[in-house]
C-alpha cells in the first residue's frame, strides 16, 4: 500500500489516481501510523517552504520521514516535498533561513533566473544507475519552483538547469525526491511512478 | 537542458459542457470537456486551461466536477477560470485537482486578493488573465473587462508590474484586438509586457497560422494558447509543435503520436 502525506498541501486529488495507476492501492492519510507502517510513502508539497513545514509538523511528517528513512522504509518527496528534506530553505526568509527536516544537507535556495517560476516542461540528464528514470532518460517533466538544491547530495543525483544547474531529482537508498511533479508530467511521469511503486 | 515554450489549449466550459463546437470526428462526445482534455493530451498538449462562462453558482458546481473527473485521468496542468472572486472559491478548485487558477475581473476589482491567494496557496497556484487592448493609455495598452467590451478604466502594464509586485505566479495575456480574428498574436503588446513582467508570459488571442506562434515565441512569450484554431482542427497540437521544433524552438515533443 502506497501512502500520500496529507498535510494540508492543495491538490492530493490527482496525485492519488497517478499513484494508483501503478495497481499499488493508495491512500491519502494524515494518520502516523498508516504513513509509518506504508509500504511506500509520498510526501508531496505545493506552496512555500516555511508553510509545508510548519503543515508537515502539525502531522508529525518530519518525524515520520525521519523514522521511515532511518528503517529503510521507501519514502518519496515531491517539490516542496523534496525541499524540505533539506536543512534549510531560504523561500521568504528575511529573517534567516527556515529550518527543513534535515536528512540531508545544505540549503535550497533561489534559482538565479530573471524570470521566476520555473514553469512548464524541462529535460533531465540523467546517467546509468537509476530507478526511477529507467525508459525515461531522455523525457521531459513538468517543474513549478522558484527554488531548489544546488549541491548533490545522496548516492544519485539527476540534474536540470534553469538559470544555473540544480537537482531534479535524487535517490539514496530508500529516499528518493524529485524537484518535478511526476503526477503532472503525463505518461513519462506516470511511467517513473510505476518504476518507484515496482521498487517497494 | 531548455524549459520548453509551451502549448496550451483552452476550453470554454458551462454546465458541464464545452461551448466552443468542436469538430473532431474521432471524438464520441465532442462537447465533453474530459473527453476533450484527453484527446489534447494524446496529442502532446503541455497544458489545459478550462475556462468557466457559467453565470450561476449551480452551473459552477457543475464545473468542480468537471475539473475533478480531468484531473483523475489527465496527468498534465490543469488551469481553471472565471467567476473566481475568493480564497474560498480557489480551495474548491484546488481541492476538485485543479492545478493553477486564473482570476482577473476580481483582482481588478480588489486587487488584495492576490496577497491573500498568495499567503495561502503560493504563487505557482495564481495566473492573472489580463485582457488588454490599445488604447490611448501611458503604455498604449489597457485593461478591458466584460470581454473587452468595457474598459478597466487601468494602464496594462501598470496593472502588470502591480500584480507582479503583488506575487502572481504567471501572466496570461489575451489581446481584445486580436481575439478571434486568426491574425496573429498582437506582438507589439507581447513585448511590450514582456518588459514588466518577471513571471512567465502566456499569449493568447489571434493565433491563425503557425508562424503566429513562432512570432510570439520571438516576442517573448513563455506559452502559447489557442481555442479555436485547435477545436476546428486547423492546426493539431502536434503540428504546432512539429513547425516550432523544426525551426529550432525548444518544445516538448516526445509526448507526440
Amino acid at each position: 500500500m502506497i501512502a500520500i502525506l496529507d498535510y494540508g498541501s492543495g491538490n492530493l486529488r490527482s496525485a492519488e489516481r497517478a499513484f494508483a495507476t501503478s495497481g499499488h492501492d493508495v491512500v491519502v492519510t494524515a494518520d502516523r501510523k498508516v504513513a509509518l507502517e506504508a509500504t511506500g510513502l509520498v510526501i508531496p508539497g505545493v506552496g512555500a517552504f516555511a508553510a509545508c513545514m510548519s503543515g508537515l509538523k502539525s502531522v508529525a511528517g518530519d518525524e515520520i520521514a525521519r523514522e521511515r528513512v532511518a528503517l529503510g522504509r521507501p519514502t518519496l518527496g515531491i517539490c516542496i516535498g523534496m525541499q524540505i528534506l533539506f536543512e534549510s530553505g531560504l523561500e521568504h526568509a528575511e529573517n534567516g533561513a527556515h529550518q527543513g527536516v534535515g536528512i540531508w544537507s545544505g540549503m535550497v535556495k533561489k534559482l538565479n533566473s530573471p524570470i521566476l517560476p520555473h514553469m512548464g516542461w524541462n529535460t533531465v540528464s540523467t546517467t546509468p544507475g537509476s530507478t526511477i528514470f529507467a525508459g525515461v532518460e531522455n523525457e521531459s517533466f513538468y517543474f513549478v519552483h522558484s527554488y531548489a538544491a544546488t549541491a548533490p547530495v545522496g548516492q544519485y543525483q539527476a540534474w536540470s538547469e534553469y538559470g544555473e544547474p540544480f537537482l531534479a531529482a535524487v535517490e539514496d537508498g530508500a529516499l528518493t525526491a524529485t524537484q518535478f511533479h511526476p503526477e503532472k508530467s503525463g505518461n513519462a511521469g506516470l511511467k517513473l511512478i510505476s518504476n518507484w511503486s515496482k521498487s517497494l | 537542458m531548455t524549459l520548453a515554450s509551451r502549448v496550451i489549449a483552452c476550453l470554454d466550459v458551462t454546465e458541464g459542457r464545452v461551448v466552443k463546437g468542436v469538430n473532431f470526428t474521432d471524438l464520441v462526445d465532442a462537447g465533453d470537456p474530459v473527453e476533450m482534455a484527453k484527446v489534447y493530451n494524446l496529442e502532446g498538449v503541455d497544458e489545459l486551461t478550462f475556462l468557466d462562462i457559467s453565470a450561476s453558482n449551480m452551473n459552477r458546481s457543475t464545473t468542480l466536477d468537471v475539473v475533478a473527473r480531468t484531473a483523475e485521468q489527465v496527468f498534465i496542468p490543469l488551469t481553471v477560470g472565471g467567476g473566481i472572486r475568493s480564497v474560498a472559491d480557489v480551495n474548491n478548485l484546488l481541492r476538485a485537482g485543479a492545478d493553477k487558477i486564473s482570476i482577473n475581473t476580481a483582482a481588478i476589482t480588489r486587487p488584495e486578493l492576490i496577497s491573500e491567494i498568495v499567503d495561502r496557496f503560493g504563487s505557482q497556484v495564481l495566473v492573472l488573465s489580463v485582457d488588454a487592448r490599445r488604447a490611448n493609455t501611458p503604455s498604449g495598452f489597457e485593461v478591458t473587462t466584460h470581454g473587452g467590451r468595457e474598459s478597466a478604466g487601468l494602464d496594462a502594464l501598470a496593472w502588470v508590474e502591480k500584480a507582479c509586485a503583488l506575487g502572481v505566479g504567471e501572466i496570461l495575456l489575451n489581446s481584445m484586438d486580436a481575439d478571434g480574428t486568426r491574425a496573429g498574436y498582437d506582438i507589439g503588446m507581447i513585448k511590450a509586457v514582456r518588459q514588466v513582467a518577471n513571471v512567465p508570459l502566456i499569449a493568447s488571442g489571434g493565433a491563425g497560422t503557425l508562424s503566429d506562434f513562432a512570432a510570439a515565441l520571438d516576442a517573448g512569450a513563455d506559452a502559447l494558447l489557442a481555442a479555436s484554431v485547435f477545436h476546428f482542427g486547423i492546426h493539431r497540437i502536434g503540428d504546432v509543435k512539429r513547425y516550432l521544433s523544426q525551426q529550432g524552438y525548444s518544445v516538448r515533443t516526445s509526448a507526440l503520436t
